[in-house]
């Protein structure tokens, strides 16, 4: 191999076609996947973010929450994610057109949330779990983010917002408490609004005859 | 090799016509003096720096209220952190360091035009601080291996794409026909990663595609860094100084030809099996899944053909640095090559996705090969630059159990706890009367049974500190002391008798 040019092209060709390949020809395939029209309702799915889960979209990806927390339900039978409850049906290119950014992650260290949403867990619970999930998980390895929240001295009334129910070393000094800021606000908002639940035509491949366990 | 080029097949027997080649060989050197050491010892800086942050990344992830007040610290961003630093900062900057070096060799030329690449290596340095810096104040895209922020990214580019173009002109000035092995590497590296890095700033960052599109996008680009950068860089370096240390030629030349065209051609493909039960095509994962395992053919072909060229020279082990972590580097590629095909085989993928094995497999590749490359490249670069030898084989020494053992304890524990995570999450159980249940449905209690394994991460991570201190202590007092007169034996783990000043090239 002492031809240069020859060289040079075999490189060239050889990066060309992974680049066509996964890159182009996906990007021409579904790169302009829209929402679907559910005709008895009249509304498109998956839905726009509003604009408080927008801001905590951005707050998870400050925070790297990504790389502990995947974002996808894989189909019955692969993996146990649908008995684990993170999802009813596997997740499909569709649910994701309406996110600025994407975030399926390839991680694990802690359950998927793409349906974390449609879980029995209010707004108090996920203020408690991120101010310390200890309080509400314990024996978790999450991060604390007591750094989304500020202690402050009591004027006139509480706040409403003021978390309740801590255990005394969040709530040593009477005359104190503890509120969310709106990062904390925003990030709850966005995992709360994480539901992907409307029934896509291609959401549910169609069961083999031996069952749905692989 | 049958090829032609005395220069990267034999080290020169001691004699008369050799004197010329070495007069040259040591002009050549020189000519890349100042560039290399840019690069050399901003990568490592950016090497210490980066191990702090794993250190701290990996206590937190076992002991999460460990500086857990600190938001800049907070887990998302100093593991992102510690990533980009050793991705961008220390691997990069050593990549560039051993291709100039080696480029300008085996070209057989003065290193050309050489502003250009202390411009390159200014902004490129810049780039990663500002990265840095913008993800520890929370800029981080996390987009994963694409984390700088949007406005330290160009500067990266600008700072590639001038290394890139020097790259080529350097090349035509090259003296002699036959183009080895390790150029073809070098030049497809350099052309490759500009290529994959502005597609990926473009598609992701600046004008994002659509859904899941991005993560298609993303793992091209990411797993792509690792194959068509650092492992053609790695590959490069081992053609280079396996038969450099031994002097000998490489085993068979065809073999050479066979291994590149192969991993050219299937290489690019492999990442999206990052993606495997993905909401992406099904016909994206299945063309992923056979480029991985057809990854074994330029794998196996490589193996092959470094290990019959060190077949009767494994006793040199005991002595050469270099040839030590050359070798260490070049069997981990082996192996963690043929674990990541068997790991895209869905069945296998099922199991070893979404947990700490894929974090394993990935310092496997990253540290265990490429790393360990670099640090014998480096044994090898640095005496002929300075012209004095490494002042403390005890350090050397140190430097290479640490880390030899460090990454063995890295690998071998996190990929248990991965498996053990992996199995626990899938395990189920059926009743008698047909119904499908988890064995383990407590997510926590899995969390918790993969504890003591993140703790022998910690571990390992504090030996492999221990051994980058030592080899940063011996580089920067072989740089700062003065030159000892009379003292020009390499330094070696054990010096045999009959090679007390004779191996120099």
């Amino acid at each position: 191999m002492n031809k240069g040019p020859l060289l040079f092209l075999g490189i060239f060709f050889t990066l060309a076609l992974s680049w066509t390949g996964i890159v182009l020809v996906n990007q021409i395939q579904y790169g302009r996947l829209t929402p679907l029209m559910d005709t008895d309702t009249s509304v498109a799915y998956p839905q726009a973010m509003a604009g408080l889960a927008r801001q905590g979209q951005l707050v998870y990806q400050q925070l790297g929450c990504v790389y502990c927390h995947s974002q996808q339900v894989r189909r019955p039978g692969f993996g146990t994610d649908d008995l684990r409850g993170w999802g009813e049906r596997q997740s499909v290119a569709r649910d994701y057109v309406q996110q600025g950014r994407v975030f399926l992650g390839t991680m694990r260290t802690g359950p998927d949330l793409m349906n974390v949403g449609a879980r029995p867990l209010n707004a108090d619970w996920h203020f408690k779990h991120l101010l310390d999930p200890q309080l509400t998980s314990p024996g978790s390895i999450m991060a604390p983010f007591g750094f989304l929240f500020e202690t402050r001295k009591i004027i006139g009334q509480p706040s409403p917002k003021a978390i309740q129910g801590l255990p005394p070393i969040y709530a040593a000094v009477p005359g104190y408490e503890v509120v969310p800021t709106h990062r904390a606000e925003a990030l709850v908002a966005y995992l709360m609004s994480l539901k992907f639940e409307f029934e896509y035509p291609e959401a549910r491949p169609v069961p083999t005859a031996g069952g749905t366990k692989k | 090799m049958s090829s032609p080029d005395p220069s990267s097949s034999a080290a020169p027997e001691p004699g008369t016509p050799q004197i010329a080649e070495r007069a040259l060989l040591s002009e050549i050197d020189a000519s890349t003096r100042g560039p290399v050491f840019l690069f050399l010892v901003s990568g490592i800086l950016w090497l210490l720096l980066g191990t702090a942050f794993a250190l701290i990344a990996s206590i937190k992830l076992h002991n999460p209220a460990f500086m857990g007040l600190q938001e800049w610290l907070t887990f998302g961003n100093v593991r992102t952190a510690h990533l980009n630093t050793v991705i961008y900062g220390w691997s990069t900057n050593a990549a560039f360091a051993v291709a100039f070096w080696l480029m300008a060799r085996l070209s057989r030329t003065r290193l050309q035009h050489v502003g250009v690449l202390y411009v390159a290596g200014a902004l490129w340095n810049a780039g990663v601080a500002i990265g840095i810096a913008g993800i520890l104040r929370g800029d981080s895209t996390s987009v994963e291996w694409l984390e700088f922020p949007p406005y330290a990214t160009p500067v990266l580019f600008v700072a590639y794409a001038l290394v890139g173009v020097w790259a080529v002109v350097n090349f035509r000035y090259r003296q002699q026909g036959h183009v080895y092995v390790s150029q073809w590497y070098l030049l497809a590296a350099l052309f490759w990663f500009p290529w994959l890095y502005s597609i990926a700033q473009i598609m992701l960052i600046f004008a994002p595609a659509r859904g899941t599109v991005q993560s298609l996008v993303n793992w091209w680009f990411a797993h792509n860094v690792l194959g068509l950068w650092f492992t053609p860089i790695g590959l490069a370096s081992i053609y280079y100084f396996l038969p450099k240390v031994l002097g000998k030629p490489i085993h068979s030349y065809y073999l050479s030809v066979l291994g590149f065209w192969s991993l050219a051609l299937f290489y690019n493909w492999a990442g999206v099996h990052h993606l495997i039960g993905g909401p992406v095509p099904a016909w994206v994962l299945t063309a992923g899944i056979v480029a991985s395992l057809m990854m074994v053919i330029p794998v196996v072909v490589t193996g092959i053909n470094h290990h019959l060229t060190m077949l009767g020279s494994f006793s040199q082990l005991r002595t050469s640095p270099t040839l030590r972590f050359m070798v260490f580097g070049g069997v981990s590629y082996t192996l963690v090559s043929l674990i990541g095909s068997a790991m895209a085989v869905r069945s296998f993928n099922e199991l070893s996705h979404f947990t700490h094995f894929t974090v394993a497999h990935a310092h496997h590749g990253m540290y265990a090969f490429f790393t360990m490359v670099m640090f014998g490249a480096i044994y090898y670069m640095m005496p002929r630059l300075v012209l004095r030898e490494w002042p403390s084989a005890v350090l050397i020494s140190a430097h290479f159990w640490a880390c030899a053992v460090g990454i063995t304890i890295y690998v071998v524990g996190l990929s248990l706890g991965g498996l053990i995570q992996g199995w626990e999450l899938n395990a189920t159980t059926t009743s008698a009367t047909g119904e499908v249940s988890l064995r383990f449905p407590l997510f926590l209690g899995i969390v918790k049974d993969v504890v003591p394994y993140l703790i022998s991460r910690s571990l390992a991570g504090m030996l492999i500190t221990i051994g980058h201190l030592a080899f940063a202590v011996n580089f920067g007092w072989m740089l700062l002391r003065p030159r000892a007169a009379g003292t020009s034996a390499p330094t070696l783990f054990h010096t045999p008798s009959a090679m007390q000043a004779a191996r120099r090239s």
